[in-house]
């Protein structure tokens, strides 16, 4: 009963000049109360668009969600109206973006754009109520003076100030899952790190559900509970955060660990980038969409959808080297150059 | 924001200075023009040029003394017509092109930014397509050809209007329209690429993903924004249906500050040539400024550099 | 513990034991270009063809270029040729288009008028880009103090009410087609000149710049082989988008009788000269260079627009 979002083989595709790309290919995932979900992958992978979906944000034409089912709260919210639809977005699931810069309306005060939700979902609620609301919003966030900041328009705050401000607006009307589409790609280190505490401080004050879409393994484990690795619009690998940190099983997490800075690593071991880029989603590669990068590949990879494997309690990985056959394999790896 | 003010007025300022004297030594220039002290008018008008002007100074002490009575808004004498001044031409026929042009500006802005936002809203849609064909043909019919073939089919082949002259609100509906429609088109095309611009912007998806109903999104987030670049080319349609409203009053023959002018022309009645054109552009350039002040004010994002960035 | 695909649309697959052997490495070129790399000319061209309006316009713009040049030379009438006995006749099989009220051929002077617009309406684009390239090229280069005064040059100048200048420059120098153009260009070029400099002042500090100026290469060179090719894009669609307003401004000072003076046809002296048939029913008169005109200035607006969309690098797919 705890789970409030249980997002089943999900499929989403656009329809472009060249033919239609499938960005998501069958994504499976659940959300518990109060716990932090991660989607991590390379940009293109289809995290964002899943994220979106959820929300069902995506710009139909060209895009649309093909098959599968978003479980809210037992609802389906692929079924459901977009009036109705409507109704769960800001108040029930909300979500902030990648770039605070554009995500703000420059002509809107900040108090407008914040009390807009409440207004919107609250008709009860009054226009002083809703800006005490707000006021004590942005002091939540960690915004000084919030009673004259309100007044002021997006292009009086800095990068990280907007991104919070965007976290404040989100969060107004308390809801369940909160979705943070890379909330802290655009912004600088030291910022970013503020805006990860940020997160953590509110979950723990208002027990909001948080899906945490990012590339950045290192936000990942500071914040989530647990991780799922996108590729080629797939879930590659999921589990809980420490099983994916130290018990990686799936080529391509592993290559994205190692591309993650350490500090308990020796001084002096270089980073390793992943060789070459995801595939084309125009078409969609028959077997493993890694196998073109991946230096364990079988000729299996190319021929056959690898299945899921459950390594761990949570812990489940798609790929064929956890096939019984594959143990015997004996790998040439490439020498690793570093230039 | 002072500033901003400040430095639009001198560069206001700036301009009409240099169209008030390129006006003048242009004038001065001409071969046979009265400026030039050739007998070639009547007695009175000679005597009220001179009385004005004061021909026989010389060239600089006269543009002093020119500038000093534009200062006074005195725009000086007509020769054709000599015992009237630019002055008294200008109050008689001012009001009227005001409220035409008035009427046609307001008509175009208007309809133009609701076509402009339904064709956008309804992008590659019947509409959408209807309103862009409409504003192909509003760009590239000349006005003065609009003009006679309204008053050909509205008022000749099916008498709906009266033809021409200025008596009635019913004398204003065909030269408003035929005046009305090249702006109207150019801000039908204006406001639909920049709504579709707009549309396409984060804090759209913003204000979607806050649970508002598409008609909040669009009257309150997207059409503000979408209108800025609407405003700046205001000051360059408020010329089009100046200059436009020389030809429309010719052809519908109303009596206005265009038809005097465009009479002046074929006269040669200079001194009403230069009253005229230096009245005209004054006003339009007062009026950029004007625009250029609202633009501050409605974008809370002041660029002091906006145009160089363009 | 192998699980069974959660949704089963997936077919349960069993592959064969002998395909659990490292995967041959063939010659692989992970980051090959999928579709087949046009180049910037070549993209736009593409893009401008498929646009359907873009195309009309071309079309139309290349019959009234073929008819402005054989039309009155096909015609056995010539174009200030008066026949007070063959005046105000309609259209038939010997006057294609009619004749006004001298018995003047108006299919003669129809294509005589669209030589004079197209003339116009070129020779003030040609003439525009040669000063805007010019002044805005040296002041996006130079940069600087020269760059701020010139652009406040500039700014001033496009201050000025365009078509109000205009008149008042023909008003000095006397009507005619030469000085519609003088007239037309030095109102009209500081638009240009502000695209330049714009795109110069972009491209300036691009490497290849760099790179031929540290291999010593000229000034002069520099913007001759590296800025001017560079900057095409915008200077052609302004181009094309100066040309109807040239041929609007011809029609409109030949209509208040301050352009192409009579016996010779411009568009705007013939609508002008037609005027009054609007009560007395001679409708060709006014139709064919009212038609024409608006025909030449849709043709060059929509293959202008057509250019913009088509060149601008931002729209490419």
């Amino acid at each position: 009963m705890n789970t409030i979002l249980d997002v089943k083989d999900l499929h989403v595709s656009f329809k472009t000049y060249g033919g239609e790309v499938q960005a998501v290919r069958g994504v499976s995932f659940t959300v518990k109360k109060g716990e932090t979900v991660a989607i991590v992958g390379e940009s293109g992978c289809g995290k964002s668009v899943t994220a979106q979906s959820i929300m069902k944000l995506i710009p139909n034409p060209p895009g649309k969600i093909t098959s599968g089912s978003i479980l809210f709260k037992g609802r389906d919210l692929t079924k459901i109206s977009e009036k109705e639809m409507r109704k769960i977005r800001g108040s029930d699931i909300s979500m902030i973006f990648q770039d605070p810069m554009t995500s703000l309306n420059p002509t809107l005060t900040i108090g407008d754009q914040i009390t807009e939700a409440i207004l919107q979902h609250e008709p009860v609620v009054t226009k002083k109520e809703a800006q005490f609301r707000a006021c004590e919003m942005l002091g939540e966030v960690g915004i000084a003076n919030p009673k004259e900041r309100l007044k002021q328009f997006p292009h009086q705050f800095s990068g990280g100030m907007r991104q919070r401000i965007m976290i404040a607006m989100a969060l107004v009307c308390n809801p369940s899952i909160l979705i943070a589409d890379e909330p802290t790609t655009a912004l600088d280190v030291t910022i970013q790190a503020q805006i990860i505490d940020l997160f953590k401080k509110i979950q723990r004050n208002t027990g909001v559900a948080i899906i945490m879409i990012t590339h950045d393994l290192g936000v990942v484990a500071k914040l989530a509970d647990r991780i799922n690795v996108m590729y080629a619009g797939k879930v590659v690998e999921s589990g809980t955060t420490s099983e994916i940190f130290y018990n990686p099983q799936h080529p391509y997490t592993k290559g994205l660990l190692n591309c993650v800075p350490r500090l308990d690593l020796e001084r002096g071991q270089p980073l390793i980038p992943i060789p070459g880029s995801p595939p084309d989603l125009f078409a969609p590669p028959i077997g493993c969409a890694y196998s073109s990068r991946c230096e364990f590949a079988m000729e299996v990879c190319d021929a056959y959808q690898p299945g899921r494997t459950l390594v761990a309690e949570g812990h489940e990985v798609n790929c064929w080297l956890q096939d019984q056959r594959a143990k015997q394999v004996k790998f040439h790896l490439r020498e690793k150059t570093y230039s | 924001m002072l500033k901003y003010i400040g430095k639009r007025f001198i560069s206001m300022m700036i301009t009409i200075w240099v169209i008030v004297t390129l006006t003048f030594f242009l004038m001065h220039a001409i071969p046979g023009s009265p400026f030039n002290q050739e007998r070639n008018t009547n007695d009175t008008v000679r005597k009220n040029l001179e009385a004005h002007y004061h021909l026989d100074e010389n060239l600089f002490v006269q543009y002093g003394i020119y500038l000093k009575s534009l200062l006074q808004f005195d725009f000086g004498p007509s020769i054709k017509q000599s015992s009237t001044s630019v002055n008294e031409l200008l109050s008689r026929g001012f009001p009227i092109s005001f409220e035409l042009g008035s009427v046609a500006l307001l008509f175009s802005i208007v309809s133009g930014i609701a076509l402009g936002i339904f064709a956008a809203l309804r992008h590659n849609g019947v509409i959408d397509y209807g309103a862009m064909t409409l504003a192909v043909i509003g760009i590239s019919v000349p006005n003065f050809i609009m003009a006679t073939l309204l008053i050909q089919v509205v008022a000749v082949d099916l008498k709906l209007l009266p033809v021409a002259t200025w008596a009635s609100y019913k004398h204003m509906i065909l030269p408003a329209l035929a005046l009305s429609m090249s702006p109207l088109a150019i801000i039908a095309r204006l406001t639909r690429s920049s709504m579709l611009e707009v549309l396409t912007q984060d804090y759209i998806r913003t204000a979607r993903a806050k649970g508002l109903s598409p008609f909040k999104i669009v009257v309150k987030h997207a059409l503000r924004n979408a209108l800025l670049p609407v405003i700046t080319i205001l000051g360059t349609l408020v010329a089009a249906v100046l200059t436009g409203s020389f030809v429309i009053e010719k052809i519908f023959a109303i009596p206005g500050m265009g038809q005097y002018f465009v009479s002046s022309i074929n006269d040669r009645d200079y001194p009403v040539i230069m009253g005229t054109t230096v009245f005209y552009s004054t006003l339009l350039i007062f009026l950029l400024f004007l625009v250029d002040i609202a633009y501050g004010i409605i974008d809370p994002r002041i660029k002091l550099h906006k145009k160089e960035g363009e | 513990m192998v699980l069974p695909n959660r949704t089963g649309n997936e077919k349960r697959q069993f592959p064969p034991d002998e395909l659990f052997i490292p995967k041959k490495r063939k010659a692989r070129n992970a980051d090959a270009i999928v579709r087949p790399g046009l180049s910037y000319w070549q993209d736009a061209r593409r893009r401008l063809v498929k646009n359907k309006l873009a195309m009309a316009g071309l079309v139309s713009l290349i019959l009234l270029i073929i008819m402005a040049i054989f039309g009155p030379i096909l015609s056995p009438y010539e174009v200030t040729k008066q026949a007070l006995t063959e005046s105000n006749l309609p259209p038939s099989a010997s006057h294609w288009f009619g004749t006004d009220n001298l018995g003047r051929d108006v299919f003669t002077r129809t294509w005589y008028g669209a030589r004079i617009s197209l003339f116009v309406g070129v020779m003030a684009a040609l003439v525009d880009f040669v000063i805007g390239v010019i002044y805005g090229g040296i002041s996006g280069y130079k940069g600087g103090r020269t760059d701020h005064y010139m652009m406040r040059i500039v700014e001033i100048l496009y201050g000025l009410p365009y078509l109000l200048m205009v008149i008042l420059l023909m008003v000095v120098m006397g009507p005619g087609l030469l000085t519609i153009i003088v007239a037309l260009s030095i109102t009209g070029w500081t638009g240009m000149a502000r695209i330049v400099r714009g795109q110069v002042l972009q491209l300036k500090h691009y490497e290849f710049v760099l790179a031929s100026k540290t291999f010593g290469g000229k000034t002069r060179r520099i913007i001759r082989k590296h800025l001017l090719p560079n900057t095409m894009g915008p200077i052609i669609v302004q181009m094309t988008l100066t040309v109807p307003t040239a041929i609007f401004a011809e029609a409109f000072l030949s209509f208040i009788g301050l352009g192409v003076q009579a016996p010779y046809a411009s568009w705007g002296v013939m609508a002008s000269d037609a005027l009054s048939t609007i009560l007395t029913g001679q409708w060709w008169r006014l139709f064919f260079p009212a038609f024409f005109i608006s025909l030449t200035m849709f043709a060059f607006n929509v293959l202008g627009d057509g250019l913009q969309d088509a060149l601008d690098p931002k729209l490419r797919r």
